[in-house]
């Protein structure tokens, strides 16, 4: 096995910290974009001497999630001009603090899994760690923008626990990803309408008072 | 009679005032200016050294001890180090313990000699200082559980000497993320900029330089040094867990040690040029994220 995948898999896991710890929308993006492009390689550096399939789903993988989607949440904070997360459910002391108690968890319980035991080291720890970090983020953050980016986490953690099985059930990690455009698509309804409602409810009376 | 580690101390007890001036140098001409001179923390030392003292009437011995303090315990600290790669001075099992109490004894005293002047401001200063320590120190143990995992070792001369060049191969993710945890923890415990800025003077953003406000002549050059001395520890335990250098002959040690703590400096001056200072409600988050970043380190190594 080499180090590149665990590498890759360990910078997953840095990837979610950041997005628990920012409080710019931009730099969220930024980081679940990067997951996207690590998770994206991640197939190639397994299984390198695998056929075509194994390479379109990278490819397929790395366009969408690197590229497309984080463009458009871009796009979006931009359109509708927020930059923040403004109050979060749970401080981001707290998230941190329960992201690494996730991270824990996750490594605690990988190790007790009945699995077929083909699996490279660190892949199912650092998959359901980013499953509970993505649910963590999906239902403390206000913002939908925040909250989408969440959901894309909680779905790269699913995407990484298929990748166990890649190389015989090649079909169901496809599905995975035209499952990605359908939320992807799904999503930018949500997100336009929710941030249409929010950006309603800013109005200038807000600006006059003054704050910290 | 191995007189190495005494070598490399007197070494880094020279070197420590040249630090912070190449941190500050690194971040002008980045920000392209000129800066001042690399030299200038030994200038100013020299100058304070031959200026009086003033007291003012409100204080006590607390005040006088401080200044004293600050410098004996990092230079203490700066025994239980390995700096040449191998030994300290003086090591016993668990003196990672004492090397973190020897400096946090430093911020307590200053910190009541800060107190003690009676000045509010300076009671600001105080509670701002302790409140950043708080979470700074959590890094900082997490940063050595995860380095006596690493290495199955309790002393700082166990850890950072021998066997941590045996470690690297299997654990470098976790030694990386101990190596930027301890840097944040540098940053932090010595106020440079994402946490403190040293050359701010404006009232309402200084931290660490409100508590030695009132500090003046010898007691202040004391001060100043044992805050360098406590930077080159810092940015020496960074350079023990990237380079462990057991295996490197003596001589070769030190340069490395050297070249390692000016490049710690300069990448604080790096640091310092290309980031904003956080707003003070954010500095107990970067620190938390850094003990994330340690505690991360810990779960791999313990997995």
């Amino acid at each position: 096995m080499s180090h590149l995948d665990q590498v890759l898999l360990l910078s997953v896991v840095l990837t979610n910290f950041v997005v628990l710890g920012t409080t710019r929308l931009s730099t969220c993006i930024r980081a679940v974009a990067m997951q996207g492009f690590l998770l994206g390689v991640l197939p190639l550096v397994l299984h390198p001497t695998a056929g075509l399939t194994i390479i379109g789903l990278s490819i397929g993988t790395v366009i969408i999630k690197a590229l497309i989607l984080p463009w458009f949440l871009l796009w979006a904070i931009r359109e509708a001009s927020v930059r923040r997360e403004v109050e979060p459910l749970i401080g981001y002391i707290t998230s941190l603090l329960l992201g690494a108690v996730a991270v824990a968890m996750a490594f605690a319980i990988a190790g007790r899994l009945p699995l077929p035991g083909q699996e490279p080291a660190l892949l199912v720890p650092v998959a359901m760690s980013t499953l509970i970090i993505g649910l963590l983020v999906l239902t403390t953050r206000a913002k939908a923008i925040t909250q989408v980016v969440g959901y894309l986490m909680l779905e790269n953690g699913i995407y990484t626990f298929g990748l166990t099985l890649a190389e015989r059930v090649p079909l169901l990690v496809e599905l995975g990803v035209l499952l990605d455009v359908f939320v992807g698509v799904f999503v930018m309804g949500i997100v336009v309408f929710h941030i249409n409602r929010e950006f309603d409810s800013i109005s200038s009376a807000h600006l006059t008072e003054l704050k910290d | 009679m191995n007189w190495m580690p005494l070598v490399s101390l007197a070494l880094v007890l020279l070197l420590a005032p040249l630090l912070p001036g190449v941190a500050t140098r690194t971040r002008a001409l980045l920000t392209g200016r000129r800066g001042a001179p690399v030299q200038q923390l030994y200038s100013d030392l020299a100058k304070l050294w031959r200026k009086g003292v003033v007291y003012s009437t409100t204080t006590t011995w607390i005040f006088r001890l401080a200044p004293v303090a600050a410098t004996v315990t990092a230079i203490l600290a700066a025994c239980l180090l390995p700096l040449d790669g191998r030994e300290a001075v003086v090591s016993f099992s668990g003196d990672l313990i004492a090397f973190a109490s020897l400096l946090a004894l430093a911020r307590f005293t200053l910190v009541l000699a800060g107190l003690d002047t009676g000045s509010s401001f300076e009671g600001m200063g105080a509670s701002r200082e302790v409140t950043f320590a708080s979470f700074a120190e959590p890094a900082l143990f997490l940063c050595f559980i995860a380095l006596v995992r690493a290495t199955g070792s309790l002393s700082l001369t166990g850890m950072l000497g021998g066997p941590l060049s045996d470690a690297w191969p299997a654990a470098a993710p976790s030694l990386l993320m101990v190596a930027a945890a301890l840097f944040a923890v540098l940053l932090a415990e010595n106020s440079r900029v994402p946490v403190d800025d040293p050359a701010t003077h404006l009232e309402l953003t200084m931290v660490h330089e409100v508590i030695v406000l009132d500090h003046s002549g010898p007691d202040l050059a004391l001060i100043l040094y044992g805050s360098a001395v406590k930077l080159a520890l810092f940015g020496a335990l960074v350079v023990g867990v990237l380079l462990p250098r057991a295996h490197l002959p003596a001589a070769a040690s030190l340069a490395v040690l050297a070249a390692g703590l000016l490049a710690v400096a300069a990448l604080v001056g790096v640091v310092e040029s290309v980031m904003a200072r956080l707003r003070l409600d954010r500095v107990p988050q970067f620190l938390v994220a850094a003990s994330a970043l340690a505690f991360f380190a810990v779960v791999l190594l313990l997995w």
